[in-house]
């Protein structure tokens, strides 16, 4: 009697784990990978510092404050499309970090001249070689550090208002 | 108004599925003659509704017709006229449609040729395959209506897929389809033996050249994805263990061990609820590959669409076509009828044949899952690939291999396999003699080089010991069944000697090349004469020229190419490779590296790597040659 | 929801295709180079993810390659190697999992299985072969 049930049972199950795969990933991006540094001390910003007239303060400043790191590049659309929300982000009082990655300074210089420049201070990792120690891959990728240093949240792909107002604010609440 | 035409079509096909999928079945139920007889006629006009529907959709294509979304998607005005017809199965809403002609194809090939089967059976069986044209009818029509329009109309197209514009991927859906579709014939049949509770060798005797088929075309199918990965993608590979590939693959392993079930329960009357079973898994596994490339569950570079909502259709769908017939087996198997059979025997032989293809299945499906268990049961994002796959086939067909020598060779019911054995044992040390020298000999990867050589040197041989003792017999006659079975074993040796040895002994260089510069690798050198540009119907190429030597000949020029498609600029490498018997010579372009000329080339020499589809297509004949059997010619209900 | 479509078409471009880096590189020996091709072909490229990074053309690919050759002059061990890279990028980077903790189901399902199915298949031919004794031997059989 088992043995004729055997194959439905078995079925039910994988029934069940297809069900609540296609619940989990719905709208969800299913290949971005979670951050292995989240409640871990975020790697040193030992980095060259792209000049702009905006940049407000120097990266040794960022101790005992939280932030919100956002990886982009010029080469990058996505970058484009979340631009005028990390503007507003900025615009409401959160410090954004620019960390541009894999990017020519003038290319970048001429992308935040031409679209506006939202971030606190921008550093710059020519070569990538930094980003691996962050776990970047990628852009645009965004993190939230607290104000002792730990990493608290990442989210990878563009940022929307939904996504700021659901997962970054309060990431930034917690961290203060 | 011709693509509503289409959609009408496609409505009133779906009203015709849900016909026939009701009124013979209700027939068969009450003995009503009327009903049961209107399944042919319910099947000949479905099919007829659903072509007329894909030929107006070619036709969109044809003529442009960009007020049509799907067009507009897929194909633009400067596409060639023969890619203009097989974008129409370039993404999701296309393919469907051509899954439901094919299903409606088939169809209508079991209406036309079952008129040896009683009343009973071809109406139930009928009725089956009507249910499943009307849930995928349903899921075209309520979530991927390939008629919809675009409004307003675009002015030019997207494009396909640059991809997707090669002869071998034409043929790669198609030839799938028919596969994953043709299950459902066995599918059908085991569910219409479920409903009348018993299972006849009579009908089994009619159902397994239809299985041969669809497994036949399946591995054609498989077998031109692969190779198309291999030519077309630039880096050599052709099998990645990606999840829309194991997809495929998992039927294919089903229905292998569901041919020899049927055979042997056509001829002994054994294993009738392990063939109902299988044939049940056969086409469930096909439902589920649907399922996992247009869910969006797993991440796949082969992935059609990853849309929430038409996955949870197809879930519905899957467990209601699954679950149905699980139930059904579960209440309805009917007894054993089979006559006995010692432990040694051809019987037992097979029995564990079916349970290592079963187990290589579940691995597959286990390791594909697996990711998103993990998921679920929050252990994190993990990741399983091809050591893990490749690892635990060897490991689980490696007894298959050593087996299949033995099965032609032993009797039904009893046998002594010590005497088989005997029979077999020169050939056996030949081949490990032979496997010892070349573990010896080779320049790299010995175990595999080693199993390579034993692998097809056993199986042939053994094969090959069948045919001579056949040849000596009375009888002296081969059946179709016998020379197809002797052609796909061989094919599986051909296949086993070209995955193996193109994995152990495949050599590759990374080179960065100026022109007049030569490299070696083995016996052949590559010498690299430069880079030009030529136009191309619609695109442009980079046009690398590399001569290959063996000593002072000259073998060949390759012409490896980078193409920049004109709409969208997506570029594309076409590498160029010299095939051959022995091995292939191939050649990929990368960057160009300096204003000089320099570009970084891939050079690759890669043994034996055609026998990989040359066994394929030699099991997929031998497959196809069964179905001529004498024992399947049609005759006159009993 | 149509720039994330083309976002998603661009990688898959990215991914399928030879575009940059088939980057030569200086070995200093044969085995370096072998034992190079071996680690970078057991791990996952987190951007084009249905390749290892030894095949991937992704820019990230071309990084951690050149990190792994890195860390092999440094000279660590494979082992070490691939802590380093999981420690950034989780055990996704990994194309084997590893054997520990719950994927122990992974590794021994397939077994379990097939010794589930083979104790069934003993059983069945058990009570075949009791009813095969007693059955005439059959001289004149179809193949």
């Amino acid at each position: 009697m088992i043995q004729r049930l055997l194959p439905l049972a078995l079925f039910v199950g994988l029934a069940v784990l297809l069900f609540v795969g296609v619940r989990m990933n719905s709208g969800k991006d299913t290949s971005a990978i979670p951050s292995p540094l989240i409640g871990k001390p975020a790697p040193a910003l030992a980095l060259p510092v792209l000049p702009m007239p905006e940049t407000r303060l120097a990266p040794a400043d960022l101790g005992g404050k939280a932030y919100v790191l956002n990886v982009w590049g010029s080469w990058c659309v996505s970058c484009r499309i979340e631009h005028p929300v990390i503007t507003e982000l900025s615009g409401s009082g959160v410090l954004v970090v620019g960390y541009n990655y894999k990017d020519p300074a003038e290319d970048a210089t001429a992308w935040l001249q031409k679209f506006g420049n939202p971030y606190a201070l921008v550093i710059q990792d020519l070569d990538g070689q930094a980003a691996l120690d962050w776990g970047i891959y990628g852009a645009p990728e965004t993190f939230v550090i607290d104000a002792q240093g730990i990493v608290r949240y990442k989210h990878i792909g563009p940022l929307t208002r939904e996504i700021i107002a659901a997962d970054i604010l309060p990431a930034l609440k917690g961290a203060q | 108004m011709l693509p509503e035409l289409g959609q009408i079509l496609l409505l009133a096909a779906l009203l015709l599925s849900l016909l026939l999928g009701t009124l013979p079945l209700w027939g068969a139920q009450r003995s009503n003659n009327a009903l049961m007889s209107s399944a042919r006629p319910l099947s000949y006009a479905l099919l007829a509704a659903v072509v007329c529907s894909y030929a107006l959709l070619t036709y969109a294509f044809e003529v442009h017709d960009f007020s049509v979304a799907y067009v507009a998607k897929n194909s633009n005005s400067l596409l060639p006229p023969l890619y203009q017809a097989s974008a129409v199965w370039g993404a999701h809403e296309g393919s469907l449609l051509l899954w439901v002609m094919i299903l409606c194809a088939w169809i209508t090939a079991v209406a036309l040729k079952s008129r040896a089967l009683p009343q009973t059976v071809v109406a139930r069986v009928l009725s089956v395959m009507g249910w499943i044209a009307f849930g995928f009818l349903a899921f075209t029509v309520f979530t991927s209506n390939p008629f919809e329009r675009l409004l307003p109309a675009a002015i030019e197209g997207h494009d396909l897929n640059p991809l997707l514009q090669d002869p071998g991927l034409i043929f790669h859906p198609p030839l799938l389809y028919l596969g994953y579709v043709g299950f459902s014939v066995a599918f059908a049949f085991a569910i219409a033996a479920l409903i009348d509770g018993r299972i006849d060798a009579q009908w089994i005797k009619w159902a397994r050249p239809w299985t041969n088929a669809a497994w036949g075309f399946l591995t054609l199918g498989i077998a031109l994805g692969s190779f198309w990965a291999y030519y077309e993608l630039g880096w050599g590979g052709w099998w990645f263990w990606d999840p829309v590939e194991n997809a495929s693959f998992m039927p294919w392993l089903v229905g292998a061990a569901l041919i020899h079930s049927q055979a042997v329960t056509e001829k002994r009357g054994s294993f009738s609820s392990w063939t109902l079973l299988l044939a049940i898994a056969a086409f469930s596994l096909s439902l589920l590959g649907t399922f996992l490339v247009r869910s969006g569950v797993l991440t796949s570079v082969h992935a059609f669409a990853s849309d929430p909502e038409r996955g949870m259709f197809i879930l519905a769908f899957l467990c209601l076509v699954v679950g149905s017939s699980l139930t059904l087996f579960a209440w309805r198997t009917p007894k054993e009828f089979g006559k006995p059979f010692h432990w040694q025997s051809r019987e037992s032989l097979l029995l564990i044949n079916n349970l290592l293809l079963t187990a290589a299945c579940a691995m597959v499906l286990l390791g594909t899952l697996y990711p998103l268990l993990a998921e679920a049961l929050d252990m994190g994002k993990i990741s399983v690939g091809p050591p893990y796959f490749g690892k635990l086939f060897l490991v689980l067909m490696a007894p298959v291999v050593l087996l299949i020598p033995f099965g032609p060779l032993s009797r039904w019911q009893s046998d002594s396999l010590g005497n088989v054995a005997r029979v077999l044992m020169p050939w056996l040390v030949l081949a490990a003699l032979v496997a010892l020298v070349a573990l010896f000999k080779a320049p790299q990867h010995p175990i595999k080089t080693a199993l390579a050589f034993f692998s097809v040197f056993w199986i042939t041989l053994g094969t090959l010991r069948f045919v001579w003792q056949r040849l000596r017999q009375a009888q002296s006659r081969f059946t179709a069944e016998m020379s197809g079975m002797i052609l796909a074993h061989t094919g599986v040796a051909v296949f086993c000697f070209g995955a193996l040895m193109a994995e152990a002994l495949s050599t590759e260089k990374d080179v960065a090349a100026k022109p007049g510069q030569s490299f070696e690798i083995g016996a052949y050198r590559f010498l690299f004469q430069g880079v030009q540009e030529l136009p191309g119907p619609n695109f442009v190429a980079q046009r690398g020229a590399i001569q290959v030597f063996d000593g002072e000949r000259m073998l060949t020029t390759l012409y490896p190419e980078k193409r920049q498609y004109a709409s969208g600029g997506s570029i594309m490498t076409e590498a160029d490779m010299q095939g051959g018997i022995s091995r292939d010579l191939y050649v990929a372009l990368g960057e160009p590296l300096d204003a000089n000329g320099g570009w970084a080339l891939r050079l690759h020499v890669k043994p034996f790597i055609r026998w990989i589809w040359f066994g394929a297509l030699m099991m997929a004949l031998g497959a196809f040659l069964v179905m001529f059997d004498k024992r399947f010619k049609n005759r006159r209900p009993q | 929801m149509k720039r994330r479509l083309l976002a998603i078409a661009l990688m898959l471009l990215m991914c399928t295709q030879v575009t940059h880096a088939l980057e030569p590189v200086d070995y200093n020996s044969p085995a370096e180079e072998q034992r190079f091709k071996a680690l970078t072909a057991e791990l996952r490229c987190v951007m084009c993810q249905n390749q290892s990074i030894a095949d991937s053309n992704a820019p990230i690919a071309h990084d951690l390659r050149a990190e792994v050759l890195r860390l092999m002059r440094e000279g660590k061990s494979n082992d070490e190697i691939k802590r380093y890279l999981v420690e950034r990028y989780t055990e996704f980077v990994l194309y084997e999992p590893p054997m520990h903790g719950g994927n122990w189901l992974l590794w021994a399902g397939p077994f379990l299985l097939l010794l589930g199915g083979g104790f069934w298949v003993a059983r069945v031919i058990r009570n075949k072969s009791g009813a095969a004794k007693t059955a005439v031997v059959e001289t004149d059989q179809e193949w």
